[in-house]
Parts: structure tokens; C-alpha cells; sequence
């Protein structure tokens, strides 16, 4: 039969199976050659914190959400145009994301009634007309990749295994994706066990060919390549790029890198990044709690290295004490917080932005640190890059924060030239004359970083208050208020030593909206949308939250009402409106899910009509 | 940083005294305090050491014994309770060059630290480890710690501690500690001698000194460090030796069964032969174990001295390793290739 070809400007595909039936490894696959053939990407890894949860059941669902456009986009979109469920739990868990009429395509072989029951399914959706809205592909995905690895010598089990690359092998013909990239990827990742790779191999072709071959896959979709800038790019996630601007950050300094670290999701990979650059001379270490992968950070910055750690809200907490330490010796060090669903051990596998104010104020005593957040998965690189720069310049440790919906999401990444970025200085000082543990630069307020092993500057630090300047042990009252002073000072500083804010839009008019973090790709599209109806709206995107810019007072005042969306109960907004007495609006939400475009839409529109 | 071999190893230095090791800060310890004399034998003993001054870093956690770096003319850290063995290891992994040491104290090491302190044990940086055994809290006004005898009567336990204590040498030893020393604060010279071995020894080194708080836990170790009982309550361990102890060395340990038995010496019924020799470089950790057991026992000496010290690698000659065999296979890390590493694609 004739086959047809669409030309569209983008799709968003949902993968969805058991945790371990790799969804995570096909959309990841399907995301590489999306952003290969030039398209714009955006990904939704959504996962449970279970590793295997009982098969079928709707707790153990795994899924990745990929959006791909050839234009330019910052979410993996509010709603799916097609739906790959590979049994009953995964379609009840998702359905609800795919658009009406959108592509369904489920594994028949899995809806047997022990399956449906497991979903919570009374009776069949594929029989019982509750998907009629839907385009349904029913293939037996099963029997299918069954037959194609009929002739190997895998055990039923490793055969099965092979379904996702059978799906794979789906999509990529509906959406006209090379698999070379896949079948690169496999003969890599299984060079040991090349059964493992002719097996994958044959379902992934054998899923291609199905849609080729059979009458129901009648058209398949072609989307150009996004305008990009020129340049070269690849791929990249969160913490991907978090772990690379660390290293650059050492490199570009000329320090080595420490990193502490105890593993807790979503900030692990950063680790397992670090840990493979053993030849930049990185040193990681994976310690036996948060408090020693702290205290290994801050050991090494006294030592004259760049330390650095990096965890989650729960794991920040347990490190409280030890970067007030850090705080009050004034010692470099970057802290790393992968913000994920709170409180308590809360949603590990969700997103969620709920930890600034612990970043500002979840210590002890007056600790004011600078603060600063990512916006994307590429931003994180520079973003982390700036923390490193900014605590050795000022000598103080910088929270950077980042979290989950970025750290595992993955976009097209514009790769810098190392020479492009900005120079990171360091002066250990030798001198002898005059020298004073204290005494601080003129400019910026930062003590002097001497290093053990430099002879004559031998002086000791600690978390006891100190005479100014001497840094000896000082009860001394006015000494106290004074110290407590110069260290805000210090920080406050920062603001005088960071880029102009850029606004999005008009620099005044009806409303500003006001965002920080994760956010970012969501609050963009949607003023974009706004602003394509002429609408009175602009956007004001932070990545330093402490200071804050001292234009943003000034900026807010531009604006008849200004919009704070966060995925929290409005953390910003309060300091926000503590500092500058605005009274801003939030749109909160708290679901361990990232903002859809059109929740930020309609909050826009509500402010817009005066209807709040 | 200063491109040197993996271990602080003796250069011809200036001439060093006590004096150069000594801070210009007044020492605020209660007049009487077993801390002065582990300070003062500590300042004595590294002018021998043979490395520069520089080169010394002295990190301590909370309580009275981690005021120590204060008073020493030395690179020191005074962290935060219980820390201090992670930030030594912070110190010490980034640049190994250096000689870093840790003071510490029951409560700090053992309470608030117990975590990290067994996994400093284990990790077996070249770090040099005082503890300072005083069981009880001093600088929190009398509460008792996790080595307090059963039923101390403090602040806290008006009606005795009902907790079992911990024996920090058993403890060292069961988490793999590569050298494990006891020693007392009123015996200057083992005290001398066993920092020296400590600083000698190539990976984690531990000493449990016994340390007299003269204002909460007064005479808590008089049995063994007072000339009047020393002798008949200590066994002073010495490699290759027998277990000899007593006013005289009319007395032994040998071994009843699994159980260790004082002998008598000067009865005839009993020789050296049949006592336990004692074999520090052993790297079978039972005899060391059995021997910091005897302290459990009412009636045998308190055994003082260096129970175990055997060589194994440590952490930071490993890690260099990895970097080093890291860069013979891959190259050294070039920044461009690795930002332009996997799938990429140009846009005109």
C-alpha cells in the first residue's frame, strides 16, 4: 500500500511500561535522534522511587515524556499526541495525558485479565469503548518480538526484555528517525554480551519493518530541524551539565576538583558524572552521610581546592551545620541542591521547588549565602559555573540550586568554547608581611585563601566567633555585630559583580511575571503565548536569588501587578514582598509535577481580566 | 600547591623547638587539666619529626580537647562536633603533602562523631588521630559520654548511666583501624613515643589516651597512671614481648583457653614462655582485639601501648593512583574534548 508522509511541527511521544521495561532507555534513545536531526527537544523522565515495583501494578509505572519540535521550545508540552503503554497500568496511569484523537499504541499481549485486574480495570478498555476518542493500535508486541527473536538463543525472558526496542522501532518509523544511533548506542552499551545486541537489534528493525509492512500504519510524520544559532550542540541533561560546569570551573581555575557526595536522588548523577573524570584529576568521594561529604568539601577548600557537594533538600538539612561553618570561616565550597518533592523524605522521584527558603535561612545564627538556580537543563552548566566563580572570588560557599524536572530533563545544548568563559582567578598568598588571616579586600570583602603548606602563614580558623581581622577567638560584643555585619556585606556585594537583568518583553505595561529555577521553560512559553495576543506581559527570569539583582525593585515597579508562579507555597513571593513590600500574586502548585503551559496561561489571563 | 611526594617525608628543615610550635593564645584549659601535658608532649615531639612547620595541620571537632589547634603555631581547624575526621579527610585527599592530624575527645569522636569515626578507621588516610579519653563531658559541665562506666553518677544520671560504654580500642580495631595505640597523659615519655610511631605509621593512626578531667571525672585513671598502682594495673606492650607486668615483673598473662589469666612469675610455676608474646605487626586483628578486651575484665592490667600497626595502602595514594593510571589511558583531561564529548550535530 501507499504510504503517506505529514509533514508536522512537533509531537510529544509518552513511553510508558513497568519500572525496568526500559521507557527511560527508549525515550532516551528517541530523544538523541530527535536532537540529532536537529529538532528542538524537551524530556519528562517520570519515574517511582521503587527500583522494581511488583509487575503491572500501577505503583511501578515508568515514564518518558519527549517532545520534539522544529521550533524552538522549552517544556516537553502539557499533552501527548501519542501514548505508548506497554500494559493496562501504564495506560490507565497516562491516558489521561494523550489529546483526544491522539495516537494509542498498547501491547494487547499484556492486557490479559490479571494485568487489568492489577490496573484496577473492571473490564477491557480496548473492548469496552472507553477509548474511542483515541486512534488505538492494539499490536501484539509480545507475540511479535517473540517471532522476530525466534532464532536466537535467549531464554523467554531476555526475549521479552527486547519489547522496548521493538516499540522503539515503532516510533522511529512513524516519526522517519534513523536508528543508527540506537544500534550504535546497543553495540556499546552490551560490547560484552553481543547476544544482547543481535537480539535488540532484530526487534528494533522487526518494529520498524512492522509499520513499513502493515496496512495500520498508514502515514508517518516529518518534522525539519528547529533554527538553532550556528554552533555545534549536543544533547545534555541537568546534572550532565552540572557536572561539567564543576569540572570547567576546576579547570579554568587551575584547582582540582573534590567532590563529596552520598548518593541520593535526584542528585546521584552528578557523582556517577564526576567519578568517570578521574583524568582531569578529579577527586570524588563518596562518603558515609551528607555531613562527611560536606566536611570533605570544606577539608579540601582549606587545602586550596575547589570542594564541592551536592545532594537534596534531606540531605541539605543534615549538612546545615557544617556550611555555617564554611559561612563563618568563609571558605569556598559550592553546595548542590537537587531539589525534589518535600518535606521529609516526601516524592524522591518528583519535581519541586520548595527549598529555597531553607537555602536562605535553614541554619543557624545570621548565614547569609549567596543563592543562585538553574533555569534548564543547560543552564545548569553555567549557572554551577557561576557558583564556583563567585565563591572563590568572595570566599564563601554558594548554594546552587537545581531540580529533578531538570536535572533528568535534556535539551539541545549550544557547546561553549572553553576560551569564551569567564576567567576564575585564585591568589594564595605567600607573603608573609602583614599578613592577617582577616583582613579582607577592599573591594570585594573576601579574606585572604592561605593555604597549609605555605610557610609563615600558618594561622587557624574556626567555627567560633572571631576578632575581625585577626581572626582569633573574640567574645568582644561590638567585635560580634560588626563580624555579623561584614559578612552580609559581603554578600550583598555580589550584587554589584552580576549581569544586568534581562527582561522578557516590555519593560513595563499590566503584568510582570516573576520566576526562578525549573520554572523557567513553562513561564517562557506561556508569555510567549500572551505576548503573541498582544498582551500587556512580561517575563523576568532570576538565576540570582541572593542578592537579588537591584534592578528588580526598580523593575517591578514598571508593572501594574507582578505574578510569582512557583512549584511551592509561594517561597519567593515572601521574599519578595518582604523586601520590596509588593504585592505580588502566586500560582502554586504542589504535585511533584512541573507547571503545564496552560496553568501559567490561565493564571495570566485571570490577573489580566481583573479578575483576582 | 607545592609538588611534593605522596607522604610528608623528613627534609633537612631548620632546627625547630617547642617554642616555634607554641600559638600566641592564652591555653584555656582548667589549671590541673590532663590536656596540658598532651600538649605540651605534642609540641615537644614534632620539632623531631623532620618537616616543616607549614606543613602541619591540626583539625579538631567540639568539646575541651578540640580547643588543641588553638594553642599550637600550626596551620588547625576547629570544625564542629563530631566533624572533624571528614574534614581531615577533605584536607588530606586534596593535598596529600600534607601532615594532617585529628583531636578529639570521647564524646566528640565516640557520641556525636561515632559514624565518622569508624568510617576514618576503615577509609586509613595517612592521618594521625589523638583522642583524648577523659569519660565524661567537661566542656558541657559533667555529663557522662559514651565511655562512662555503667552507673556513673553525673548531671545527667543523677541515679546512675544506665548506657554500656564503648571501649575505643575494640572499636578502632573492629572497623579495621591500621594502627591502634593506648596512652596515658601522665606518662610523658610513651606519650612522646607513641605520637612519634603514630606519625611514622602510613595510614589512619589512633591513640586512646587516658586523660585526666581534674574537675568532672577526677582520678577516673589514677589506678593506672599513679606511681603508687601503675605497675600492678598496666601491661605495657612492646612487640615481640611477653606479657610482663607487676612492681617486681613478677606477674603475667597467658592464655586460659579463650580467656587471658594473670600469672604469678615469682612462684616457679610459671615462666615467660607460657605468657601471650605480643606481636603489634600481626595483620590478623585477633590478638589485638583479645588484648583490648582485657580492660573488660575486673583484676587484669589496662594494656598500654601500640596494640596494632600494619601497612596498608591508603586512601589518598590510591586515589592519586586511579588519577595517575586515569591519565595513562585516557590522556590527561583536555576540557574542548570532553564538553564536545558523545553525539553531536553543527548548526550552519
Amino acid at each position: 500500500m501507499k504510504k503517506q508522509k505529514e509533514l508536522i511541527e512537533e509531537a510529544t511521544i509518552m513511553f510508558a511500561s513497568d519500572s525496568g521495561g526500559g521507557s527511560q532507555i527508549i525515550g532516551t534513545q528517541m530523544t538523541e535522534a530527535s536532537a540529532i536531526a536537529g529538532n528542538d527537544v524537551a524530556t519528562l523522565p517520570d519515574y517511582p522511587a521503587e527500583i522494581r515495583a511488583p509487575a503491572g501494578s500501577l505503583a511501578g509505572i515508568s515514564g518518558f515524556q519527549l517532545r520534539f519540535s522544529s521550533a524552538t521550545i522549552h517544556t516537553p508540552g502539557d499533552i501527548c499526541d501519542v501514548l505508548v503503554a506497554m500494559n493496562p497500568a501504564a495506560l490507565k496511569v497516562n491516558i489521561d495525558k494523550l489529546k483526544p484523537n491522539g495516537i494509542l499504541i498498547v501491547d494487547t499481549d499484556n492486557f490479559a485479565q490479571r494485568n487489568l485486574r492489577l490496573a484496577g480495570y473492571s473490564s477491557n478498555p480496548l473492548e469496552d469503548g472507553s477509548l474511542t476518542q483515541f486512534q488505538v493500535f492494539s499490536i501484539e508486541l509480545t507475540r511479535l518480538t517473540r517471532e522476530a527473536l525466534k532464532e536466537t538463543d535467549l531464554t523467554q525472558r531476555e526475549v521479552d526484555r527486547c519489547k522496548n526496542f521493538y516499540a522503539l522501532g515503532m516510533v522511529c518509523w512513524m516519526y522517519n528517525r534513523t536508528m543508527d544511533y540506537a544500534l550504535q548506542w546497543l553495540k556499546e552499551k552490551f560490547a560484552t554480551k553481543p547476544q544482547y545486541i543481535e537480539a535488540n537489534t532484530l526487534a528494533l528493525k522487526a518494529g520498524n519493518i512492522y509499520c513499513e509492512a502493515t496496512e495500520q500504519f498508514a502515514t508517518s510524520y516529518e518534522i525539519k530541524p528547529a533554527k538553532f544559532a550556528s554552533g555545534k550542540y549536543r544533547n545534555i541533561e541537568g546534572n550532565m551539565a552540572t557536572a561539567l560546569g564543576l569540572v570547567a570551573a576546576s579547570q579554568k581555575s587551575g584547582l582540582q576538583l573534590v567532590y563529596g557526595s552520598y548518593p541520593i536522588t535526584p542528585a546521584s548523577t552528578i557523582l556517577h558524572e564526576l567519578a568517570r573524570y578521574r583524568n582531569f584529576g578529579v577527586k570524588t568521594m563518596q562518603m558515609e552521610d551528607e555531613i562527611a561529604a560536606v566536611g570533605v568539601a570544606i577539608g579540601a577548600a582549606f587545602s586550596g581546592a575547589l570542594g564541592a557537594t551536592g545532594s537534596s533538600g534531606p540531605g541539605i538539612a543534615l549538612k546545615a551545620e557544617a556550611i555555617n561553618l564554611a559561612m563563618i570561616v568563609e571558605l569556598p565550597i559550592v553546595v548542590c541542591n537537587i531539589q525534589r518533592a518535600g518535606p521529609s523524605t516526601g516524592m524522591p522521584t518528583k519535581t519541586e521547588q520548595a527549598d529555597l527558603l531553607q537555602m536562605f535561612y535553614g541554619r543557624n545564627g545570621e548565614s547569609p549565602l549567596p543563592v543562585i538556580a538553574a533555569s534548564r537543563p543547560s543552564d545548569c552548566f553555567e549557572t554551577v559555573y557561576e557558583a564556583c566563580r563567585i565563591a572563590l572570588k568572595y570566599m564563601t560557599p554558594v548554594i546552587f540550586m537545581s531540580d529533578l524536572y531538570i536535572a533528568f530533563g535534556a535539551e539541545p545544548w549550544l557547546i561553549p568554547q572553553v576560551s569564551d568563559l569567564p576567567p576564575i582567578d585564585v591568589d594564595f598568598p605567600t607573603d608573609t608581611n602583614g599578613f592577617e588571616p582577616y583582613l579582607r579586600d577592599e573591594a570585594t570583602l573576601a579574606r585572604p585563601w592561605a593555604i597549609p603548606g605555605t610557610p609563615g602563614l600558618e594561622h587557624r580558623i574556626g567555627g567560633l566567633e572571631k576578632a575581625d581581622i585577626s581572626g582569633n577567638v573574640s567574645y568582644d560584643p561590638d567585635n560580634h555585630e560588626q563580624m555579623v555585619h561584614l559578612r552580609a556585606e559581603k554578600v550583598a556585594r555580589i550584587a554589584d559583580d552580576i549581569p544586568p537583568t534581562e527582561i522578557f518583553g516590555e519593560p513595563s505595561g499590566e503584568l510582570l511575571v516573576l520566576s526562578w529555577g525549573g520554572t523557567y521553560g513553562a513561564v517562557r512559553t506561556a508569555v510567549e503565548h500572551k505576548q503573541a495576543e498582544s498582551k500587556s506581559v512580561s517575563h523576568v527570569h532570576l538565576r540570582y536569588l541572593n542578592p537579588l539583582p537591584k534592578e528588580i525593585g526598580d523593575i517591578m515597579k514598571g508593572f501594574k501587578r507582578v505574578l510569582i508562579p512557583e512549584l511551592n507555597l509561594g517561597q519567593l513571593r515572601l521574599l519578595i514582598r518582604a523586601e520590596y513590600l509588593v504585592d505580588a500574586v502566586g500560582l502554586n502548585k504542589i504535585q511533584g509535577q512541573p507547571f503545564h503551559v496552560f496553568e501559567v496561561e490561565s493564571k495570566i489571563d485571570e490577573l489580566l481580566r481583573g479578575d483576582v | 600547591m607545592k609538588n611534593r611526594t605522596s607522604s610528608p617525608i623528613p627534609v633537612a628543615v631548620q632546627t625547630l623547638t617547642k617554642q616555634d610550635f607554641t600559638s600566641d593564645q592564652d591555653v584555656r584549659w582548667c589549671p590541673g587539666c590532663g590536656d596540658y601535658s598532651i600538649l605540651a608532649q605534642t609540641q615537644r615531639i614534632l620539632p623531631d619529626l623532620g618537616i616543616p612547620k607549614e606543613d602541619f595541620v591540626f583539625i579538631s571537632g567540639i568539646g575541651c580537647s578540640s580547643r588543641f589547634p588553638y594553642y599550637m603555631n600550626t596551620y588547625g581547624f576547629h570544625t564542629i562536633h563530631g566533624r572533624a575526621p571528614t574534614i581531615a579527610a577533605g584536607v588530606k585527599a586534596a593535598n596529600p603533602d600534607l601532615s594532617v592530624w585529628v583531636i578529639t575527645g570521647d564524646g566528640d569522636a565516640l557520641s556525636i562523631g561515632g559514624n565518622h569515626f569508624i568510617h576514618m578507621m576503615r577509609r586509613n588516610l595517612d592521618i594521625n588521630v589523638l583522642l583524648f579519653n577523659n569519660r565524661i563531658y567537661g566542656l558541657t559541665k559533667g555529663q557522662y559520654s559514651p565511655t562512662s562506666e555503667q552507673g556513673k553518677k553525673t548531671y545527667s544520671t543523677p541515679m546512675g548511666s544506665i548506657d554500656n560504654p564503648f571501649n575505643p580500642i575494640s572499636l578502632a580495631l573492629a572497623s579495621g583501624a591500621t594502627f591502634v595505640a593506648r596512652s596515658l597523659d601522665r606518662d610523658p615519655e610513651h606519650l612522646r613515643n607513641v605520637i612519634k610511631a603514630a606519625f611514622e605509621h602510613k595510614g589512619t593512626s589512633f591513640i586512646e589516651i587516658y586523660q585526666n578531667c581534674n574537675v568532672y571525672n577526677d582520678g577516673a585513671f589514677f589506678m593506672y597512671t599513679e606511681k603508687e598502682t601503675k605497675a600492678e594495673n598496666t601491661v605495657f606492650l612492646e612487640h615481640g614481648e611477653p606479657l610482663v607486668f607487676g612492681k617486681d615483673s613478677d606477674k603475667g598473662i597467658c592464655l586460659n583457653g579463650f580467656k587471658p589469666e594473670v600469672v604469678s612469675l615469682s612462684e616457679g610455676a610459671h615462666s615467660t614462655e607460657e605468657l601471650i608474646t605480643h606481636d603489634q605487626f600481626a595483620e590478623d586483628r585477633t590478638l589485638a582485639y583479645f588484648l583490648s578486651r582485657m580492660t573488660e575484665v575486673s583484676g587484669l592490667p589496662h594494656p598500654i601501648g601500640i596494640f596494632r600497626s600494619v601497612e596498608h595502602p591508603c586512601y589518598e595514594g590510591m586515589m592519586t593512583e586511579q588519577i595517575n593510571t586515569a591519565k595513562e589511558r585516557m590522556g590527561e583531561g583536555d576540557l574542548d574534548a570532553l564538553l564536545n564529548e558523545g553525539d553531536t550535530w553543527v548548526v550552519e
